[in-house]
Parts: C-alpha cells; sequence; structure tokens
C-alpha cells in the first residue's frame, strides 16, 4: 500500500512539474492541476495509511484512521479548486488580451 | 475571553462580504463603508499594539477548542505590531483609492477588504495550516488586485504571479504534511514542544518540512533567486493595490521569522536553527541583485518595485545575524521601509498622472502641475528608503549594521548593505532629476489628482519622520518584541495554557 501510494504521488509530481515547464498556458493549468493531486494524496497519506479501518468514529474500535488529514485534505481540494479556476480564466484572458497562449507572450514586444 | 483578537479578522471579512454583494453599484456607500471598516481595523489594531505592550500574549481560542485541537489566535508584541503596521497601510491605500483610483473595477473594495483579512489572518494564526489558508486569502485577492485596472502589462505579471504562487502553496502544503507525519500536530505551539524532542528519525522528514517551508516564505518575500516574479507584478500593479502589496514581502519575513524562530529556534533539538545559516547568503544575493535591477529600471515603479525586494533583502539578511538585537533591527527597518516603500508607490501615482502620457518612464517629459509640493515629497521619500541621515532609514540601517558588528560575516554585510545604499542614492537622484529638472519649458499636460490621493501620500512618508522622532520609544518596543520572541517558552505556555481546562461542551456531553 504504502509503496502503491509512494509510487502515484511520484509519478503525479513528475508529470505535473514537466507540464509544468511547458511554455503555453494549458500545459500548464494541467501540470499545476496534477501537482495539486499529488500533493492532496501526499496529505492524505501523512496522517499514516490505515487500511481494513472504519472510516467513522465507532465506540469499541481501536484501529481508527487520523481524521486530521481527512479534514486538511478537504480544504486544500476546495482552494485548488478555486485557485485553478481562476488561473484558466485568467489564461484565457491572456490569450485574449495578449494574442497567444505563451506563458511569455509579448515579452520580446 | 476578550473578543478583540478576532475582530482584525471579522472587520475585513463582514465588510468584503457586505462589499461583493453591492459590486460596484453605489460606489458612494462603498466608499463609506471600506473607510469605515478599515478605520475600525486600525483602531482595533492600535487597542491590540496597547494590550500587547506590558508583554501579555493575548489568546483567542476560535469556537472555544482548547489548543492544540482548536485553532488559537495569538496576538502577542510581533503580531500587533504588524497589525498596526498592515492597518495604517491600508487606511492610507484606501484613501488614495477612494480619490479615483478605485473605478477600473467593480470589485475593487470587496477585494480590498479579503486581502487585508488574509494580511491580518496570517499575522494572528498560531496554526501552521491556518497559515496556508489565510496565504491562499491573500493571494488569490492579490491576483484580483493587481488586474485592478486591466492592461496587457497586467494580465501578463499576474499569469506569472499566479503559475508561481500556486506552485509555491502545493510546496507548502507538502511541507505541512511532511511535518505534520513527523510530529502529528500543527499548532505552532504544540510543534515546537514536539520538535525540541523529535528523535533523529524524525528529524530527516522535520528538516525536509521545515526547508521547503522556507521555499514557500521565501517566494512570498521575493528571496534570490525566487523573485523574479515581484517587479513586473509591482511596477504594473495600480498605485494604491501597489502601495498594499509593499507589506506582503514583510508577511514572508514575518513567517520566517514566526515558523522558523518559534518551531525550528535554536532549542529545537536535532533540527535547531535549521535555517539561520541560509538566510545570511540568501539575503546578500537578494540585495546584490534587487540592486542591480533599481540600477537598470527605466521607469519609476519598476525602480520602487525593485527597491521592495531590496528592503524584503536586507530584513532575511539581518534576521541572518540571529542575535536578539538583530532581531529588533529587522522591526524597525520593516516598519520604516514599508510605509515609506507604500507611501512611494501612492507617489508613483500621483507622478505618473501629472505627467500625462509619459507616466513614470524616466524620459524628458512636460512640466508637472505641482512640481514642489511632489519634489519635496519625492526627496523625503528617496531619503527615507535610502538610508541616509537624518530619517528613520538611516537610524535602522545603522541599528543593523550595528548588530552585525563581531558577526563573522561582518565584512560582507557592511560592504554589500553600504554599497547597494550609495548606488541607490545614485539611481534615485537620477530619477528625480529626470522627473522634476529635465522638463523644457513646455506647459503641463497632465491633471492633478484630488486632495486625498495628496494627502495618503504624504501621511505615509511622513511616517518615516515620525520613525525619526519616535526612534526611542519604537525602538524600546521593537527590543521589547526580539526579548518576547526568544523567550519560546513563554509563547508555548501561553497558548498551551487551557490545555485540560475546559473541553468544548460536545465533548462534556460525550458518555
Amino acid at each position: 500500500m504504502e509503496i502503491l501510494i509512494s509510487l502515484l504521488v511520484g509519478v503525479m509530481t513528475a508529470s505535473g512539474v514537466y507540464l509544468l515547464l511547458r511554455s503555453h498556458t494549458f500545459p500548464v493549468v494541467l501540470g499545476l492541476s496534477m501537482l495539486g493531486y499529488a500533493v492532496n494524496v501526499f496529505l492524505f497519506a501523512s496522517g499514516g495509511l490505515t487500511p481494513n479501518s472504519a472510516p467513522l468514529v465507532e465506540h469499541g474500535l481501536s484501529r481508527l484512521p487520523d481524521p486530521l488529514p481527512q479534514a486538511l485534505v478537504l480544504t486544500a481540494i476546495v482552494i485548488g479548486f478555486g485557485m485553478i479556476a481562476f488561473l484558466i480564466v485568467l489564461a484565457l484572458r491572456a490569450l485574449r488580451d495578449l494574442g497567444d497562449d505563451g506563458v511569455d507572450s509579448g515579452d520580446a514586444r | 475571553m476578550s473578543h478583540l483578537a478576532v475582530l482584525p479578522v471579522l472587520i475585513p471579512l463582514v465588510a468584503g462580504a457586505v462589499l461583493f454583494l453591492t459590486g460596484g453599484r453605489a460606489r458612494g456607500v462603498e466608499r463609506v463603508i471600506a473607510l469605515a471598516a478599515t478605520a475600525a481595523l486600525l483602531l482595533v489594531s492600535l487597542l491590540l499594539l496597547v494590550q500587547a505592550a506590558d508583554d501579555r500574549v493575548l489568546i483567542y481560542y476560535v469556537g472555544d477548542w482548547p489548543a492544540p485541537y482548536g485553532i488559537a489566535l495569538v496576538v502577542d508584541r510581533l503580531s500587533a505590531l504588524m497589525l498596526s503596521l498592515a492597518a495604517i497601510l491600508g487606511c492610507a491605500s484606501l484613501l488614495y483609492a477612494v480619490g479615483g483610483d478605485d473605478r477600473g473595477g467593480r470589485y475593487f473594495y470587496a477585494l480590498f477588504q479579503m486581502q487585508l483579512l488574509g494580511i491580518n489572518g496570517a499575522f494572528l494564526t498560531g496554526d501552521l495550516f491556518n497559515l496556508f489558508v489565510f496565504f491562499e486569502i491573500l493571494l488569490i485577492a492579490s491576483y484580483a488586485l493587481q488586474l485592478h485596472g486591466g492592461g496587457r502589462e497586467r494580465v501578463r505579471a499576474a499569469l506569472h504571479l499566479v503559475v508561481l504562487n500556486l506552485v509555491g502553496s502545493s510546496i507548502f502544503l507538502v511541507g505541512i504534511g511532511a511535518i505534520y507525519a513527523a510530529t502529528g500536530t500543527l499548532n505552532m505551539a504544540d510543534l515546537a514542544m514536539r520538535v525540541a524532542e523529535a528523535s533523529p528519525e524524525q528529524a530527516g522528514l522535520l528538516r525536509v518540512g521545515g526547508l521547503l517551508l522556507l521555499v514557500v516564505f521565501a517566494l512570498k518575500a521575493a528571496l534570490a533567486p525566487l523573485g523574479f516574479w515581484l517587479p513586473p507584478a509591482y511596477s504594473s500593479a495600480s498605485a494604491p493595490v501597489a502601495a498594499l502589496f509593499a507589506i506582503m514581502t514583510k508577511v514572508g519575513v514575518y513567517a520566517i521569522l514566526r515558523v522558523h524562530g518559534l518551531v525550528f529556534g535554536p532549542e529545537a533539538g536535532s533540527v535547531a536553527s535549521l535555517v539561520i545559516p541560509l538566510l545570511l547568503p540568501a539575503g546578500l544575493a537578494t540585495i546584490a541583485v534587487a540592486t542591480l535591477g533599481v540600477l537598470a529600471s527605466r521607469d519609476l515603479q519598476r525602480l520602487l518595485a525593485h527597491l521592495v525586494v531590496l528592503s524584503a533583502g536586507t530584513l532575511i539578511c539581518a534576521l541572518g545575524l540571529g542575535s536578539e538585537a538583530a532581531v529588533s533591527a529587522v522591526l524597525y527597518y520593516a516598519l520604516n521601509s514599508t510605509l515609506v516603500g507604500g507611501g512611494l508607490f501612492l507617489l508613483a501615482g500621483l507622478i505618473a498622472r501629472e505627467r500625462g502620457a509619459v507616466g513614470g518612464r524616466l524620459d524628458e517629459a512636460r512640466n508637472l502641475v505641482r512640481p514642489v509640493p511632489l519634489g519635496t515629497l519625492f526627496f523625503l521619500g528617496a531619503v527615507g528608503v535610502a538610508g541616509l541621515p537624518p530619517l528613520a532609514g538611516f537610524v535602522a540601517k545603522l541599528y543593523i549594521l550595528q548588530s552585525a558588528l563581531g558577526h563573522p560575516a561582518a565584512a560582507w554585510v557592511f560592504g554589500v548593505i553600504l554599497g547597494s545604499g550609495l548606488l541607490v542614492v545614485v539611481t534615485l537622484s537620477r530619477a528625480g532629476s529626470a522627473i522634476f529638472w529635465r522638463t523644457g519649458d513646455a506647459p503641463a499636460e497632465g491633471e492633478a489628482a484630488g486632495p486625498l490621493a495628496s494627502l495618503s501620500t504624504a501621511l505615509l512618508l511622513l511616517g518615516t519622520v515620525a520613525l525619526m522622532v519616535g526612534a526611542g520609544p519604537t525602538t524600546a518596543y521593537t527590543r521589547a518584541t526580539a526579548a518576547q520572541l526568544a523567550d519560546r517558552s513563554g509563547y508555548v505556555t501561553a497558548v498551551m495554557a487551557n490545555l485540560g481546562v475546559s473541553p468544548p461542551a460536545s465533548q462534556r456531553e460525550d458518555p
């Protein structure tokens, strides 16, 4: 389980960083989303992975997952969603105002 | 429990929500709401400053959940000082905007309040994840404010600003995850205790977390090599927005001082003084890069943006000295550089409007409408920001250099700070003569700004005079602040005081 999750986080981070370094805004937006997913899974795993345990608190159960990372991930997902939405609108605005979708477009002019 | 401590978060939140509803339909009413809210904020901040001045640490447990389970807001001397600084800057920028610069966007006042909410929250919170949330609030408000007024330059700078800061947010979350995995807590006071007792196996994870947080805060503080986003963003922003942004780099410096000072301080066991050795070279490099930027700037706003980076570099460099006297000097320098930096951005707005089409470019142009008053203000601001005697900039620089005496790298600190100071004086004189003297005989074509805009600019720039006159009490306060920051156990005891004393109602009902 740990190996699977770490591989997942690693692959998503790597693809996120690769896409982030592209010169057009669309791959950059995708890259930031990938990076966001990787971070959320990492944050979720930071409380320790507890397979086969109850998802909610129940009396008499000793094996419980840590609820705090779940709350943190929920917050992070909401914030990340808002930020990506803003970035998409901004990228479209840049496409309209600057004439192309390059991250550095118009610098030479 | 006094509710005063939560008001700096609540006031802008409520005012901002109301202003989002009105959304630019009743500008007169919005101006009144925004001004009233910010004035109330200033009043509350000053009250907190007075309370903090007798060395009490005021703790507010949000929802009355005891620390470390709930979120605690902590008002100590440092928080109160930064809150007051933000409120003063907010009031002045808002007055300037009311003078006419608010017409570039419907939600200007709402976003302005949200920006203040994020800044105040970041200064108040005692919880690492909550710090992340408030950072995001201030960032998303700043993205939208940076675009205020529209235009190609602003859109391009905003794209870079948003992408970089989104990466920064991801890194922040990874750092928080690593620290939580190692310690199982995110309350800063609780973290300080657990990190001090951390076993060597946990030290690796803690070190990674602490250094990732440093990267994020350095990005906010625009340290080299992470600060290249700042000059385009600040120089393209409208004047009141740029003036408010003058405190944003200080939020980064504050976060380093708070988190790395408290959690990864000299008593932190296996990760003691994690970042102190990195700060001095990073600060010196930032000063060097920013000085080159100042020299190469061809318009006034760009020059001022590089000066903001320079002041952040000086702050970090002084923090790297690691002594209590240096922390005190950092706070005094931060007060002066924020007020003068904000004032100069407002002044640049006034100058650009009076020069007409040339704007802030440092080329030969027509005369200003009111060359003498603006020239006097520019002289005042330039002397204040460059650190020439007798204004507070000089006192602050002297204070920093004094605390560097005896440090092994003192020669580097003296050389870089004094050398950059000389180059800044040269550049500012060149800029001043280009704007005010190389004007030809043609009559002015620009329009003068209203009295409110001029008044707010003058008020901020006179801040450096006030800091010079009040240098005695101010440095006494910053010295006591540095002493309070060095007393980590005092902070921890204050925050954890209620542990086990009053469990919240929901827990009491539990069988």
